[in-house]
Formats: structure tokens, sequence, C-alpha cells
């Protein structure tokens, strides 16, 4: 199955489960679960089910298209629903049958893995799930999102796309795996893979990157006093992104590391809050909807 | 009587495979303390667990509870029974309130006084009306991490996916979350199904009829049973960890073992790097030879049954392949650095904030190994080797290997210092300045890796005390107790009788010196002295030594580890001997006589009155030369001192210390005195406590 098939098949798994396709979200971000369809609607109490695939910036990962399991860019699979529905291992494993993953001739494991990324405030106990002995999903009960408390409980479900191909295609190389006829990973993003690895590790101007920090970060907050939450977390995101190219380029001390994580913190959990007053303020609209359509 | 048995499954989504077996322990231990409280009689109780369930059986469980007959006491007769004859107020509130009436009431005598009383009988309830209340058996367990799910509000492991109870063949009613009790259960996720479960009797088989091995120990078993056949059949040595065991018995629920491959040319690796890649982050059993090299296979085990294993093994294969070639790229990376490149990043690493980078308390551990190793009087070559080793101790740290795989700090210091032309004696001592990692860990071999080892734990306990990182309770997060521990082992191992207190004092000042922390030096100095002081006695009574005599050879300061232990053992081995008792009372009321001693007094030989004084001090005279002319065992050293018992007998026996002449009194007090000094030089002996 090429990758092109397998997000079909996955979005097709997933709308069938009632939950809302979406595309990737359009500024840069280092993991599905800062989008705001993930961020921002896993807080306060309105119920949420959304897939898409998020492209994915890792910075750090970059090796110039030399190494075959590492990229700049990799893409993740991501699927939320809040509340946790009952059978939702089920409803995953589900989602590897449709691959063509047959759980009875491989050996599949729920081993245990708690997520946490204190820059955004966050915390999940769940698992990691693997397929013969390979990490293909990360599996999270969110507990506390941007510093507030989860209720209800939002399950994610973190597919990586390249990672669980390279299995479905028997590759070694995660540039071999076919996208769709005729086209494969290295025909699409080998360049792009090289080009941003040379940028990040050699040509991105720190300075510059500094400067961008501070306007971003200031911009959110100003945003954030004007009760705009989505423009704020924009820019919240393009801070989060700039400090990884920093911190790539080696640019960014063991000190002055802490300083810019608890800078990234602190906007995390402003935008939070600001989110659920706003929504608040909006009476919750989605749990009122929810509610007018049991009463009809 | 009626008996049942009865059996409550608790079904989970996949628990930590780390708190499986705490957890069983904790539900087994609940439900008999519950069953004993409850006055339930049973025969016995069994537990099974495995990553999605908790289940106990108790067998032969009382179909009600015991009958309870009971005395309570009420007023005294002349209270409960007024002028006339009439039951009083009090006597009528007393029966009420255990739910009698004066009826009942009958008079008994206790101490001469007549008391009245009732026999309160309570009838057993039937056991199946009450155990409804397991559920709050279940919901009240414990976890280390608790978790919430959907709208739910009880926190608990994992989620709660079904619940089975039964007392015989009934159901026992009781729902948790959206969860209803149930005579069913469910199977191996894949290769069982949902099943009912008609009697506790049936549990077990039922259950490996559905591929779930419910017992533990069991599935323990079976493992280790495949991995020896394993063994025989491929002529292979599979060494089997046995915390890795553990935690692979609570990942699967139906285990098969089975093996693959890995290409050749990775056994190249360190074989630290082969063994972390395999065990920590896939938890396979590495594979050796019988000569105990390693072979270029590995063993996992399935949670399922043996179709299909080719294509398990392929997949686990593939994941290797992966990590040993990340390793292999990483451990060439590695080749191309000089240590004197990787010292330098070590500048700009924050070791912690409050105490600074790495290379600063690298240059306060260097210069702390070279003082002590001057103080043991170590010869050149120890010196350099010591000196070297701690200026690179902790290149590795920027190393890929060590980001990749951070347990490998120091195997890989000593591998790459091999490779990058360092003397032997100096890549083994950075491999040992580590040592012990952990509680069954050996301490340095080496002279200079035990120097090293002594001064750079010595530097991060004392510079999180002066930070105010100070263990308490549980919270221990940055080990100072292990670590604490390892020194003192150090100490003893190596037989350096190096006084503790003046290591911590050349520590603190460097530390100090540097501005770390807020306390004061006095301050640090006695803290630091008692927390080790405690490691000290933990130590002693690992090895057995009793309280007492730990406390009797335990000083005010720690000034020489080996000897003060080898002390503990003579008395600790001597405890029970004939006589043992007499020799510590006799030296004891010299010690404490001694009390009163008055400073500065000379004995005077010609004030001696009785033979019995010139006797004693001519033997103590004559132990203590011999104890200073030829040196003595600490065994010996304490026979000697017991045959000064005779003569201290007699001295006591004959002689009043407290004598009424002044000059008389002294002289005999200044003789005890010095007898105490050297008693105490050996021990506290009025410690101990003798039957």
């Amino acid at each position: 199955m090429n990758i092109q098939n397998m997000i079909l098949t996955l979005q097709k798994h997933w709308s069938d489960q009632g939950c809302i396709l979406m595309q990737a979200y359009d500024v840069e971000k280092g993991a599905g679960t800062m989008s705001p369809y993930t961020f921002l609607r896993a807080i306060g109490p309105e119920p949420w089910s959304v897939a898409y695939v998020e492209p994915s910036r890792r910075p750090a990962d970059g090796r110039y298209g030399e190494n075959p399991n590492r990229l700049y860019q990799h893409h993740q699979f991501q699927a939320i629903m809040k509340p946790s529905p009952d059978n939702i291992q089920e409803i995953y494993l589900d989602s590897l049958k449709a691959l063509g993953i047959d759980p009875l001739q491989h050996d599949i494991r729920f081993v245990e893995d708690n997520w946490e990324n204190p820059s955004l405030g966050c915390a999940g106990l769940g698992w990691e799930v693997w397929l013969d002995g390979m990490e293909i999903t990360q599996f999270t009960y969110f507990q506390q999102v941007g510093g507030l408390e989860c209720k209800p409980v939002s399950v994610e479900i973190t597919y990586g796309i390249e990672r669980l191909a390279s299995y479905i295609q028997e590759k070694e190389n995660v540039f071999d795996l076919e996208w769709t006829n005729g086209f494969t990973v290295r025909d699409i993003f080998l360049q792009p893979e090289y080009e941003h690895s040379k940028y990040t590790f050699e040509t991105s101007d720190p300075e510059m990157l500094f400067n961008l920090f501070n306007i971003y970060e200031k911009e959110a907050h100003r945003q954030m006093n004007e009760g705009l939450v989505h423009p704020a977390y924009d820019y919240v995101l393009k801070c989060s992104h700039v400090f990884n190219l920093l911190d790539a380029r080696g640019a960014i001390s063991v000190t002055e590391r802490t300083g810019f994580i608890g800078r990234c913190r602190n906007l995390a959990r402003k935008v939070a809050k600001t989110f659920y007053e706003e929504r608040e303020k909006l009476g919750f609209p989605i749990l009122q909807q929810m509610g007018e359509n049991t009463h009809e | 009587m009626n008996k049942q048995d009865l059996l409550l499954e608790i079904g989970l989504e996949e628990m930590p495979a780390r708190f499986v077996t705490g957890s069983i322990e904790q539900l087994t231990s609940k439900i008999e303390n519950w069953l004993n409280e409850k006055k339930i009689a049973f025969d016995s109780i069994s537990h099974f667990s495995t990553p999605r369930r908790l289940a106990v059986i108790a067998y032969g469980v009382s179909s009600s509870q015991e009958d309870v007959e009971e005395e309570a006491k009420g007023p005294a007769k002349k209270i409960a029974v007024d002028h006339e004859g009439n039951w009083s107020k009090a006597a009528i509130g007393f029966t009420r309130g255990q739910g009698m009436s004066v009826d009942d009431i009958y008079f008994k005598e206790i101490n001469d006084v007549e008391y009245a009383h009732v026999r309160k009988f309570t009838k057993g309830q039937p056991t199946k009306e009450i155990l409804p209340e397991l559920e709050h058996i279940i919901t009240g367990l414990t976890f280390p991490k608790n978790m919430r799910w959907a709208n739910e509000t009880l926190k608990y492991i994992r989620p709660i996916k079904w619940l089975l109870a039964i007392y015989g063949t009934e159901v026992i009613p009781f729902a948790i979350t959206n969860v209803s009790t149930s005579n069913r259960t469910n199977g191996h996720r894949f290769l069982g199904k949902e099943v009912e479960i008609g009697s506790p009797e049936e549990y077990v088989t039922k259950l490996l009829g559905e591929f779930v091995i419910a017992n533990a120990k069991e599935r323990k078993e079976a493992i280790l049973s495949q991995i020896s056949k394993l063994e025989e059949e491929e002529g292979w040595t599979i060494p089997v960890d046995e915390d890795l065991l553990e935690e692979v018995t609570n990942l699967v629920e139906y285990p098969t073992a089975l093996f693959g491959k890995f290409e050749e040319e990775f056994l190249e690796l360190p074989e630290e790097v082969l063994i972390t890649s395999m065990k920590e982050h896939q938890r396979y059993f590495p594979v050796k030879k019988k000569d105990g090299t390693l072979l270029p296979f590995f063993v996992t085990v399935r949670n399922g049954d043996h179709n299909h294993l080719e294509t398990v093994a392929k997949g686990n294969e593939k994941v290797l392949r992966a990590r040993l070639s990340d390793a292999a790229f990483f451990y060439r990376e590695d080749q191309k650095t000089s240590i004197s490149d990787s010292l330098a990043k070590l500048g700009s690493i924050v070791y912690h904030e409050e105490i600074g980078t790495l290379s600063e308390k690298v240059d306060r551990v260097r210069s702390l190994t070279n003082q002590v190793a001057e103080l043991l009087a170590f010869n050149e070559e120890d010196q350099k080797t010591a000196d070297r080793a701690a200026e690179i101790s902790k290149f590795d740290l920027v190393t890929h290997m060590v980001y990749e795989f951070p347990e490998l700090q120091g195997f890989m210091g000593e591998k790459y210092a091999r490779q990058k032309g360092e003397s032997e004696s100096v890549a083994v001592a950075i491999n040992e300045h580590y040592m012990p990692r952990n509680a069954d860990d050996s301490t340095p071999k080496s002279n200079s890796g035990a120097v090293l080892a002594l001064a750079e734990k010595l530097d991060t306990i004392v510079s999180f005390f002066a930070i105010g990182n100070i263990p308490s309770g549980s919270q221990d997060p940055y080990a100072l107790r292990r670590q604490a521990s390892g020194i003192v082992q150090i100490l003893i191992n190596k037989e350096w009788n190096v006084s503790l207190t003046d290591l911590l004092r050349l520590s603190i000042g460097a530390i100090k010196e540097k501005g770390i922390g807020e306390r004061g030096e006095e301050e640090l100095q006695l803290e630091l002295v008692s927390f080790f002081k405690l490691r000290l006695k933990h130590y002693l009574q690992e090895q057995n030594i009793r309280y007492d005599i730990i406390d009797a050879v335990l000083e005010k300061d720690i000034t020489a580890l080996p000897t003060l232990v080898k002390k503990a053992v003579v008395l600790q081995t001597k405890k029970d001997a004939n006589g043992f008792k007499e020799t510590v009372e006799a030296l004891s009321r010299v010690l404490t006589i001694s009390n009163k001693a008055v400073e500065n007094v000379k004995i005077n030989e010609s004030l001696f009155e009785n033979e019995y004084e010139t006797a004693l001090y001519k033997q103590y005279l004559d132990v203590k030369l011999s104890l200073e002319t030829n040196g003595a065992s600490e065994e010996e050293f304490f026979d000697k001192l017991a045959s000064l018992q005779g003569a201290i007998n007699d001295f006591f026996d004959h002689t009043m210390v407290m004598a009424e002449d002044l000059a008389l009194k002294n002289n005999r007090l200044a003789l005890m005195s010095q007898l105490a000094e050297l008693i105490m030089s050996f021990a506290n002996v009025k410690e101990i406590v003798t039957k």
C-alpha cells in the first residue's frame, strides 16, 4: 500500500467514526498536537472529533536527506476524539486492519508511554503501540493542556506515516517509500530535505531569528490581550518553530534554553486560558448544539 | 456452614508493566484484610494478573459472617441502681447505646466493685449481602500514576473495561464508572473471545482456552522454559536479567519466545551499546556463546501463539537493524572528535543552574581528587593517572553515543579514551568513577578510579546540600543517598582510613569558594556528617551488626571507616562469647566513673594506697605500650582490653575511688580517666546492651 492510499484509508476509517476530516494547519509546527485543532480544541467541555495529516518539522532531525530514518519534515496522521470513546482501542486496531495489518499475523502491544510537554503545559498518559517491536503509534489520553485540566478527556492517536509505511512497504530507506504510483518520497522530498538541512545548520541567520522570536512573542501577547486567540496562537507556533531553528543551529546555550522554554510555556498557558474564556463567553456553542440535537 | 469460592477480576486497558505486580499484591491484601475485618471466614486466597487484568480468588468463603458475642461494661452498680432499687438514667442510657434493654443487665465484679454488664450478640449477615462492598476496595486501590478518561471523575491506573465478580455461581452486583459486574471475562485481545465463567474454579482453565495464562508466575516460568529450550536447540547461553523477565512477563498474556538475528558487522560496536539497544529499547534478551561472547541474535517474547513467527521475527529484525545502524553512525561520528574538542563543549553545558557548568564541576573534582590522592600518599603513577582521569572524566557526556544512550556514560568514556590513546589505567578510571552504579554494583578496583569516584560523589553531594537540595523522605531526585553509600563502600573496600570528616571539609571549602549556595560552611559540615552517619549505620545494619554495637563504634566525627567496621565486626562476633558481658560491664564502669575526673591531673604512683591500684596501673601501661609498639588488629585490641577485666574488678572491690582525701580521689580518677581514654579509642562500650 502506498502512502497516498494509507492516508486515504485512515481518512475513511476515522471519518466513519464521526471525525471531522481537516487539512493540515498552515503554520509550521513540530507535531500534530500543536495544531489548534488539537491543542485548543482539547480545552474545555465541548465535544470534538477530528482527523488530519500534519506535516511536522523537526529542524534538529534534518540529515541532508542522507540518513535512511531521519527527516527534517515527516508526516503524522492525527485523530482526536473528545470525550474518549470506551472502545477506542478497538477502533484503533480496526484502523490497522484497514491498512492490511492482521493482528493475528503480528505482535501488537500497548507499551506504557507517558507524554509530557512542559513547554506547552501538557501531560497525558497512554502507550506507544508496538508492531513487531516497532513503535508505530502514540496513543495518549490528555490529562492537562496548556496548564488546564482536561474535562472531558480527549484521546489522541498519532501515527508516524513514514515509519508505518516503511513497515508496510518493507523498505529500509524512507526515501524509497512509494507515495503514489510512480512517485517516491525521494522524488518529492529529497531536495527540500537537503535545502532545509543546509539552511538549518549552515545558512540561517541566528540574529534575525532571535529578532523574529521577540517580535512574534510580543505580537502573541498583544493579540491575546485583545481576546483574539487564533491570531495569537499562530504567533505562538511561530515562536516555537523559530526556537527549534535556533536550537538546531546551536545558537542557544543550555542556560538560555531554559529561559526560552519558559517563555513558550507562558505563551501556551495564556493562550489556553484565553481560549477557554472566549469559548465560555460564547456559551460553549458546540456543547449547546449537541444538547439541542439530542432533544430533537 | 456453607462455603463457596469468590472471584473478582478487574479488566483494564493495558497497565504499565512496572505497576502490575505491586497492584495485584495490593488488591490481594486489601481483599484479605476486608474479609478478616468483616469476619467472613475463608480457606485461602490466590491472585492472578496480566497486563489487562487483576484478579483474586478467595477459596471456601463462608456464606455468612461469624456471629459475634461481646460483653460490654457499663456504669458501677451504685450508679446504675438508685436508692429505691430502680434503674437509673445512666443504666438506661447504657443499654440503649448497646441496642439492648435493662432486662439484659447483669453485674460483674471488677476490682471489688460491681459493674453493670450486657452480653451483646450480633448475628452474622449473609456474605452475599455484604459482597457488593467490594466496589470500594476496587475504587480504593492506589497507583503510582493515575489517569482520567472520557467524562469520568475516577482516577485509575488505566480505564476499566469490565468487572467479573462472582460468588459461587452468582454475580455480585455493583458498578464502577459505566461498567457493571457480570460473570463474563475477555480472553486474549486477538486470539481469544469473551467467555462466561460459571464458577471461580473455571477461571484459570477457561482463560487458558482463550489464550491467557492468568497466573503471572506460570507465565514467567513458561518464558524461562521457552528460553532454555532455545538455548538447548541452538547451543546458546541466554543470560536472563530478572528485571527484564519480570517486565516481559507483565507485557504479555500468552508468551511465545522467538529469536531473530542481526548483521554480524554490528558486533564491532561495543557490547554495552548492543546490549542496551536490545534490552532497554526493545526488551530483547541478548544471546551469547557458551564462552560469554555476544552472538548476532536476540530473543524476544511475543504476546501470541506460534503462528507467523517468521513475520514477527522479520519485523523485529528490521527495528533492531535501524537502531543499530543509528548507533553505528554515532560511533563512527564520535571517532572524529578529539577529547579536547569534547572538553571544550563542557563549558557550555549547565550541570545545574545554581551549581554551574560541567567544566566547573570537573575542575573542582580534579582538584579534590589530587588533594585526596595526596592525603592517601599515592605513588607518582597513581597520582598522575587520577589527575588525568579526573581532567577528562566527563568528555564522553558530549558524544553522540551517550546523548542517545545516557546509561552508557562512563562505559563509552572508557572505550573512547582507549581508542584515543589514553593509558589503560586512565580509561579504566573513567568508567570506574561512576561505580558503584547501583546497590548491587561493585566499587572501583583501581586506586585512581576509586579516588576519582570519591571526589566526584563528594562534590555532587556537597554541592546539592549547599543549594539546599537535601534528600528527605522518599524525595531524593539526585540519588544522593546512593552516592553517599557508594563513598562509604569505597573507603571500606579500599581500606582507606582517611577521615571522611576531613574530606567533607575540603569539598565544602571548594564549593563555598565558588560561592555556590547560601548556606554556611559550619552548618553544611554538621548536616553532612550526620547524613553520612545515617548511611554508615545503614551499611552496618546490612552487615548484620546489632544496633547497640553500631552506636558503640560510631564517633562524633567519621574518621577511619575500615577500622570502625572491623571493631563492629569484632564486637558482633564476640557478643555471645563467655565473659563478654563481664568484660563490657567492667569497662563500662571505668567509663562511667571517669566522667567525674578533673582535667589535667597527672597520675602520681606514690599516692597509690593498695596493691590493686598499682597492679591496674601497671597492666594498663603494659597494654598501652604493646598496642603502641606492636600495632594490633582490632580483635587483639579488644582482647587486650578484656584482659584488664580482672585487674579492674579487683581495683573496684578494694578501692574507694571517691575518697575523702582530695589528692587521693583525684589521683584515682586520673587513673580511671586514662584508662577510659584507651577504652574509648576502641569503642564506647557503655552503649552495648548485655543481658
